[in-house]
C-alpha cells in the first residue's frame, strides 16, 4: 500500500465512523481550526458521513481569510509606492480590499509578484534590473509559515541585501480560540487542533482549552483517517468528561515541537499588542511583528510616512458573513451571498477566495 | 554574424533577420526546418504524395469528407518531462482530428520565435514535431516562420492546423444518451502535473512524465472494430472535469462518475494534495475520454487495454446513473467519492492558484 492511500482506506473509515456514531451519545460540536482540515472534511464528505452525531464548525485557521480588509488595503498602498515590487503568496492575489485587489492592481501595472516560497524573493532581489527597487514581502500565515519568513530575514541579513522589506501579518492560533471560548454563547465541545502548526509549536499552546475552558483538544493530521481518529478521541473526552490535549498525529507532531524553528522565530519576532482579525476585531497579543532591532526591515516602519491613507475608509461588504463563519456561528451556506453573488470566480469575501477558506470548500464540494 | 553557421552551432541564436524573408530566412528554412522534416522522411512516399516545397500554398488531393482544426501552443516550459512544444503541437492537432473519427493527413506548422532563441533548441523542437507526425502518418505540408523582437514572445509559440479524412462519421457529443458508459484511456493529470511541477517557483521533482502522445492509432483500433461510440474527446485544458461538464451540458444529460475508478497515479495525487489541485482539473495530452454504448463497453475496454497507450484504461462512470437520474441534475456531473458521498464535479475555474500552507 502506498503512503498516499494508507490513510484513506475505506475499511478504516467505516470502522472509525461506526465507533464515533456508537460512542457519541448526543450530537457533539467540533470546531476544526485549520482550513486544511475544513477542506479535507468537505472533500471526503466526512461531515455527511457523521451528520447524525458530529456537527463540524469551521474555525479561524485560514490565514488569508482572517486578514482584515485594512491590511489588504495597506498592501495595495505599498504596491502603489514608486519603485516597489510587492511579493505575495498566490492566495492573497484575489482577496478583495475596500476598492481593489492585488490582482486588479497588477493588471493596472503595479509590480506585484506571486511567490511560492519566501526564498523566491532572494531571486527577485538578485535580478540586476531590480537593484534600485524596494522588494516588499507581504508575509502572512500562522506559526507554520512564520519560520520561513524568519529564514528569509536571516538570509537577507547574512547576504547584506539592502532592498528587501517585510510587511508582517503573521498571526497566532491560540488567541482567536480563546476569543471564541470567552463568548458565552459558543456551542463548541472540542477542537481539532491544526497539524502543521503543531509540528512547529508542539502541543503546549493548546493547554488553555482543557484547563481553562474544559473543552476537548486533539491535534490531528489532514488525511481522512487522521481527522476521524482525532474526532473519536474528542468524542471519548467529551463523553468521559475528561478534557485534555491529545496528539492523534504522532507521526509528525512532538509535544515539544520543532525547537530550531521556534528559536528562529523568537530571534526576529515579538508579539504585537493587538492585531485586527476579520470578524473578530482587535485581539490582544494575537499577531507578531519584527523586533525593534530589525525595524529597518519592517515595511510598516520604513514606509510609515507614506502609508495610512487606506486606514480611514476600509470596509467590508456588509452582507458578507465571513466574520460570523470564521467564529463558527454560521456555516457558509447560511450566508445569503453564497453560491449566488459570491462564487470563486467572483468572490465577495476572503473565505471564498482562498483554497483553505470554508466557503470555497463548501462551494467546491457541494453535496448531491 | 555569419548565418551559414546556422547548421552547425547549437548555441547560435535566432536573429530578427531570420524572419525577414531574405537570405537568412531561406537558410533557416533549408538548414533547420526542411532538414529536420526531410530527415525524418516526412516527404518520402509515392508520387501522388510528393509535394512541391517553397510555393505560396501546397496543392493537395483531399478526400470527400474532411475534418479541419487548428490549435496554438504556448506551453511553458518549452521542454518538459515526456515531450516538448514540437511534439505537443503535432499530437494536439492530430488528437483533435482523431477524436472526430478523422484520420490525420496534413498539418501546417506556424512558428513565432523570439529573437535570441537557440537554433539548437529549434532543431530539437522541429525534429520532435516531425517524429510525432510520423506516428499517425500525418504530413507537415505547409508552414510559416516569424521572428519577433526579444520580449515580444516567450521563446517560441507554435500554431498547427490539421486536415483529416473522416473515416468514421457520426461521432458527436449530441449522441451521448443515458446508459452510455464513460471510459478514460489512461491515467489522468500527467501532463498538467509534469508541466506545473517544472514551472518557475514550484520546481518540484515529480516523477510523472507528460502523457503527450498521438492517439490516432488507439482510437482507430477501437473504431475499426465497430464499437458503438457516441463521442470521444481528448481531455486537454480543464482536464476530465471540463470534458464531462461540456458533455453533460451540451447533451442535456447527467453524468455519474465513481472517484475510485478514475485511474490516477499516486505521484499525481500527491502533487495535487500538496498544491491544492484535483487530478480531474489537470490537463492530459495523451488521454481520451469515450462515451460508449453500454453493450459495447467491455469490448471497447478490451481493445483499449491491449493498446500500448490504453493499458490503464478504465470505465469510470455512466450517463444518467442507471436510472437514478432526476431532471434537476441534467447538465451536471456528479462525483461519487471514495466513501460513497456524492459531490458536484464542477468546471475548473480561475487561475489554478496554489495554497500556501
Amino acid at each position: 500500500m502506498s503512503i498516499y492511500s494508507s490513510f484513506k482506506q475505506k475499511d478504516d473509515i467505516e470502522r472509525l465512523t461506526c465507533l464515533i456514531s456508537s460512542e457519541a451519545k448526543k450530537t457533539i460540536n467540533i470546531m476544526e481550526i485549520c482550513g486544511g482540515h475544513t477542506h479535507s472534511i468537505m472533500k471526503y464528505g466526512l461531515n455527511t458521513l457523521l451528520k447524525d452525531k458530529i456537527n463540524f464548525l469551521h474555525g479561524p485557521g485560514c490565514p488569508v481569510c482572517v486578514m482584515p480588509v485594512k491590511r489588504i488595503d495597506t498592501a495595495i498602498e505599498i504596491a502603489s509606492l514608486p519603485d516597489v515590487i510587492l511579493a505575495a503568496y498566490g492566495d492573497m492575489m484575489r482577496v478583495p480590499g475596500t476598492h481593489s485587489s492585488l490582482i486588479k492592481e497588477r493588471a493596472k501595472g503595479r509590480d506585484i509578484r506571486m511567490i511560492y516560497s519566501p526564498l523566491d524573493i532572494i531571486k527577485i532581489a538578485a535580478d540586476k534590473s531590480n537593484k534600485d527597487k524596494k522588494i516588499v514581502f507581504f508575509a502572512i500565515g500562522f506559526e507554520t509559515t512564520t519560520p520561513m519568513t524568519a529564514a528569509l530575514l536571516e538570509e537577507v541579513i547574512a547576504k547584506k541585501i539592502g532592498n528587501i522589506f517585510f510587511y508582517i501579518n503573521h498571526v497566532l492560533v491560540p488567541p482567536p480560540i480563546n476569543a471564541i471560548l470567552d463568548s458565552n454563547d459558543n456551542l463548541i465541545d472540542g477542537f481539532i487542533c491544526p497539524g502543521h502548526v503543531s509540528v512547529i509549536t508542539g502541543s503546549g499552546i493548546y493547554e488553555d482549552i482543557p484547563l481553562k475552558y474544559k473543552k476537548a483538544a486533539v491535534i490531528a493530521g489532514f488525511e481522512p483517517y487522521d481527522i476521524l481518529s482525532g474526532t473519536l478521541l474528542i468524542v471519548r473526552q467529551v463523553e468521559g468528561n475528561a478534557p485534555k490535549v491529545e496528539i492523534a498525529y504522532k507521526r509528525a507532531v512532538k509535544e515539544t515541537g520543532n525547537k530550531k524553528a521556534q528559536d528562529l522565530v523568537n530571534k526576529y519576532f515579538e508579539v504585537r499588542g493587538e492585531f485586527e482579525w476579520r470578524g473578530f476585531g482587535n485581539i490582544p497579543k494575537s499577531g507578531l511583528k519584527l523586533k525593534d532591532e530589525f525595524k529597518v526591515f519592517d515595511a510598516e516602519y520604513v514606509f510609515a510616512d507614506k502609508l495610512g491613507e487606506s486606514a480611514y475608509d476600509a470596509k467590508e461588504n456588509a452582507a458578507c458573513k465571513c466574520g460570523e463563519i470564521l467564529k463558527g456561528r454560521l456555516k457558509p451556506d447560511d450566508c445569503p451571498l453564497f453560491d449566488g453573488v459570491c462564487t470563486p470566480e467572483n468572490p465577495i469575501g476572503a473565505c471564498m477566495v482562498s483554497f483553505e477558506g470554508a466557503c470555497a470548500a463548501y462551494y467546491k464540494y457541494r453535496n448531491f | 554574424m555569419n548565418s551559414k553557421k546556422l547548421n552547425n552551432d547549437e548555441d547560435e541564436k535566432i536573429l530578427l533577420s531570420h524572419g525577414g524573408g531574405g537570405k537568412e530566412t531561406s537558410q533557416l528554412i533549408n538548414n533547420i526546418l526542411f532538414k529536420e522534416l526531410y530527415g525524418a522522411g516526412l516527404y518520402k512516399g509515392n508520387a501522388k504524395n510528393q509535394i512541391k516545397l517553397l510555393e505560396d500554398a501546397t496543392i493537395l488531393n483531399s478526400p470527400q469528407k474532411i475534418a479541419f482544426t487548428t490549435d496554438s501552443f504556448t506551453v511553458s516550459p518549452i521542454f518538459f518531462k515526456g515531450g516538448d512544444i514540437g511534439k505537443l503541437s503535432v499530437a494536439g492537432t492530430v488528437n483533435d482530428l482523431s477524436v472526430m473519427g478523422a484520420k490525420p493527413l496534413f498539418l501546417s506548422l506556424g512558428l513565432i520565435i523570439e529573437e535570441g532563441f537557440l537554433t539548437g533548441d529549434l532543431k530539437k523542437i522541429i525534429n520532435s514535431a516531425a517524429q510525432e507526425a510520423k506516428k499517425s502518418g500525418a504530413r507537415i505540408v505547409t508552414g510559416d516562420t516569424k521572428v519577433v523582437p526579444r520580449g515580444k514572445a516567450d521563446g517560441i509559440f507554435i500554431n498547427t492546423s490539421g486536415i483529416g479524412e473522416v473515416l468514421y462519421g457520426n461521432i458527436s457529443v449530441y449522441n451521448i444518451a443515458d446508459g452510455d458508459v464513460i471510459i478514460v484511456s489512461g491515467d489522468i493529470g500527467d501532463h498538467g502535473s509534469a508541466i506545473m511541477s517544472q514551472r518557475d517557483g514550484i520546481d518540484m521533482d515529480v516523477e510523472t512524465e507528460s502523457d503527450c502522445a498521438s492517439l490516432w492509432d488507439m482510437i482507430d483500433a477501437v473504431l475499426k472494430r465497430g464499437v458503438a461510440v457516441s463521442a470521444i474527446r481528448d481531455a486537454t485544458r480543464g482536464g476530465l472535469a471540463a470534458v464531462l461538464n461540456e458533455w453533460a451540458a451540451t447533451a442535456g444529460v447527467s453524468i455519474y462518475i465513481e472517484e475510485d475508478k478514475i485511474p490516477v497515479r499516486d505521484s499525481v495525487k500527491g502533487f495535487c494534495e500538496l498544491l491544492g489541485f484535483e487530478p480531474y482539473q489537470l490537463a492530459c495530452e495523451g488521454t481520451a475520454v469515450f462515451a460508449v454504448k453500454q453493450e459495447h463497453a467491455k469490448k471497447a475496454l478490451d481493445i483499449l487495454k491491449s493498446h500500448p497507450l490504453g493499458k490503464n484504461a478504465g470505465a469510470i462512470g455512466i450517463v444518467g446513473g442507471n436510472g437514478k437520474d432526476n431532471n434537476q441534475l441534467k447538465g451536471k456531473v456528479i462525483l461519487r467519492g471514495i466513501y460513497g458521498i456524492n459531490k458536484l464535479l464542477d468546471y475548473p475555474s480561475g487561475e489554478l492558484l496554489p495554497r500556501i500552507c
